[in-house]
């Protein structure tokens, strides 16, 4: 037996170690700003926050590439500073990857910082610790099964990502052919041996990291009694 | 000098208090549960955003209409009720938190706290695994260890037990008499108040009814309906001058001995002794052939008959006392002001809680 190009493989890993570490990045503070606003609009920001569980992923995708098409007033704009096209790149399936996993992003991260309550942050404030402060020593430590969960989930639900991809990306080797969309040609062409060993990589793969979490989650509670 | 002139309205409760609180010695906030003292306290400190008015440290104000000065920048440390020590840190951790922060304010040393507190064993420990007792001593070092310009405590002992209480209140003691960071300290149990404030103020449906010098508020009869039948009491102070071989210690107070079961404390102690009105029995002549060992000559000041029971209040020598008597007996008795009498107070009456250090107003920096 020969191994398929495992190309796909490591464009996926990529696109997902690249969006993961976005997300966290980008989904903090606004998972953070949930947790603690009482504004009106948090109903609004929620819902938009998770649309992209509940809206199928064509759907998504197909008002990115609407967005992202070089005629239209973003996609154009990106051309003029970049000299690049967000349709069918790398760059393009970035952003699409993080508004499509935004929520396993944020509600992982946002149910962490609200279970921590405002107690612990006010002992800190008591302390001198500023808020920027308080969040790095008090929140995000506390968080740190959050973050865990959050970074995982994107991870993999990235890996798992199709719809989107296809729509914005299409299925250019190299750029924007990842393992799923590779697996689905495979299956077109009837080239089930190659189908059946990038899929088992990918269940292989995805069962191991949710293993290694919960694992980690089990060992190391926050405030373990060391 | 702390000024407090502040509104805050809930729904069925309203905070309302102009006050200014004194910046020595032990500040006592008592008040019923629901009276609104926690909540003063958590106002002082900034953490309730929806105070209006007035706040200010001397010159420095934290609050007015169109400033806030954010909880971390006023340089106040806070005993939390439920000590709120961060789970994720040893105990080790926590202190230096603390001290980190405020390396450059004036104050204990971490070596300081640490001793007088007695924490040495308890550093490497995370707290889920300490008593309320032990815990309650880690949160109280690490406000000290932020090196306040003055200590909020909020009911630092109301979680534990009386066993538990005793062991901490002597190191609440010790830090009273040898830091000079004024405290200001809520609480719903009298003994505690009158064993560590100097100044005391009473609240009641979000507003201080009674504020000014312990021994004077705890001898005035107008603070007894605030207090509560049980918890009206004056507090005299005598010196430890004697152990006797039966087991009862020997007190001089101002019109002459008194005899209370074994004090532990050094001869020559200046002690505060919290003696409650129902504990007082009064006669018109010395009486004899009696089992009470403690008959101290004193003079009615005045009378506060409130249905069938009278507050009496004596002084004695420079030390005022208050008897609730019936108001049967007082008219028996035909007790006015300036009648001399006899204020008789059993021996065995004086519970150990109630006994206490003369707290020291002479501030020193050193713990």
């Amino acid at each position: 037996m020969t191994l398929p190009d495992l190309g796909p493989l490591w464009l996926t890993l990529h696109l997902a170690a690249v969006t993961t570490i976005l997300l966290l990045i980008c989904g903090t503070p606004l998972a953070w700003w949930l947790s603690q606003t009482r504004s009106r609009v948090k109903p609004i920001v929620e819902a938009l926050t998770a649309l992209p569980l509940v809206l199928p992923p064509t759907v998504l995708g197909f008002y990115l590439l609407v967005l992202f098409s070089p005629t239209s007033t973003f996609g154009g704009f990106w051309v003029r500073v970049t000299g690049e096209t967000l349709t069918f790149s790398f760059t393009g399936l970035v952003i699409a990857s993080m508004l499509y996993s935004l929520p396993f992003t944020v509600q992982p991260l946002q149910a962490a910082f609200e279970s921590i309550g405002r107690t612990p942050m006010e002992a800190a404030a008591m302390l001198r610790a500023s808020p920027l402060d308080r969040f790095a020593t008090v929140a995000a430590p506390m968080a740190k099964r959050g973050f865990l969960t959050a970074a995982v989930l994107t991870f993999a639900h990235t890996l798992g990502e199709f719809g989107v991809v296809l729509m914005v990306g299409g299925n250019i080797p190299g750029k924007t052919k990842v393992i799923s969309i590779a697996i689905y040609e495979h299956v077109e062409t009837i080239n089930y041996a190659d189908a059946h060993v990038l899929a088992a990589i990918l269940l292989v793969f995805s069962f191991t990291t949710l293993v290694m979490v919960y694992t980690i989650n089990r060992r190391y509670p926050v405030g373990g009694r060391a | 000098m702390l000024n407090v002139d502040i509104t805050l309205n809930y729904k069925d409760f309203a905070l309302n208090i102009a006050q200014s609180f004194p910046a020595s010695g032990v500040t006592a906030l008592f008040g019923r549960s629901g009276s609104g003292k926690s909540t003063l306290l958590r106002v002082i400190a900034g953490l309730e955003l929806n105070a209006t008015g007035r706040i200010a440290w001397g010159d420095d104000v934290w609050q007015d209409a169109r400033h806030r000065t954010p909880p971390h920048k006023r340089g106040l440390g806070y005993v939390f009720q439920d000590t709120r020590l961060f789970p994720h840190l040893t105990v080790a951790q926590n202190l230096s938190y603390a001290d980190k922060r405020a390396q450059n304010h004036p104050g204990p040393s971490m070596d300081d706290v640490i001793t007088a507190l007695d924490l040495a064993p308890l550093l490497p420990r995370h707290p889920a695994t300490l008593s309320g007792g032990e815990q309650s001593r880690c949160a109280i070092g690490r406000a000290l260890l932020t090196r306040p310009r003055m200590l909020l405590m909020d009911e630092p002992l109301a979680a534990l037990d009386a066993t538990r209480k005793a062991e901490i209140l002597p190191y609440l003691e010790r830090l009273r008499d040898n830091i000079g960071t004024p405290i200001l300290y809520v609480s719903h149990q009298m003994a505690e108040v009158t064993r560590l404030a100097n100044h005391l103020m009473l609240i009641d449906k979000g507003q201080i009814t009674h504020a000014g010098p312990l021994e004077t508020l705890l001898a005035d009869p107008a603070t007894a309906p605030a207090l509560g039948a049980r918890d009206v009491g004056a507090v005299i102070t005598a010196t430890l001058t004697a152990q006797d071989s039966d087991g009862l210690s020997r007190l001089t107070c101002a019109t002459g001995p008194i005899y209370l079961p074994h004090i532990d404390a050094p001869l020559g102690a200046r002690l505060r002794i919290r003696i409650l009105a129902q504990d007082v029995i009064i006669a018109r002549t010395a009486p004899t052939g009696l089992s009470a060992l403690n008959i101290l000559p004193a003079t009615v000041t005045s009378l506060h008959p409130d249905g069938a029971s009278t507050l009496v209040q004596l002084h004695a020598g420079t030390d005022q006392i208050l008897a609730r008597i019936t108001t049967r007996s007082a008219t028996a008795l035909a007790l006015a002001p300036g009648t001399p009498c006899f204020a008789i107070l059993k021996t065995a009456a004086v519970a150990p809680a109630h006994i206490g250090d003369q707290p020291n107003l002479v501030p020193h920096t050193k713990l």
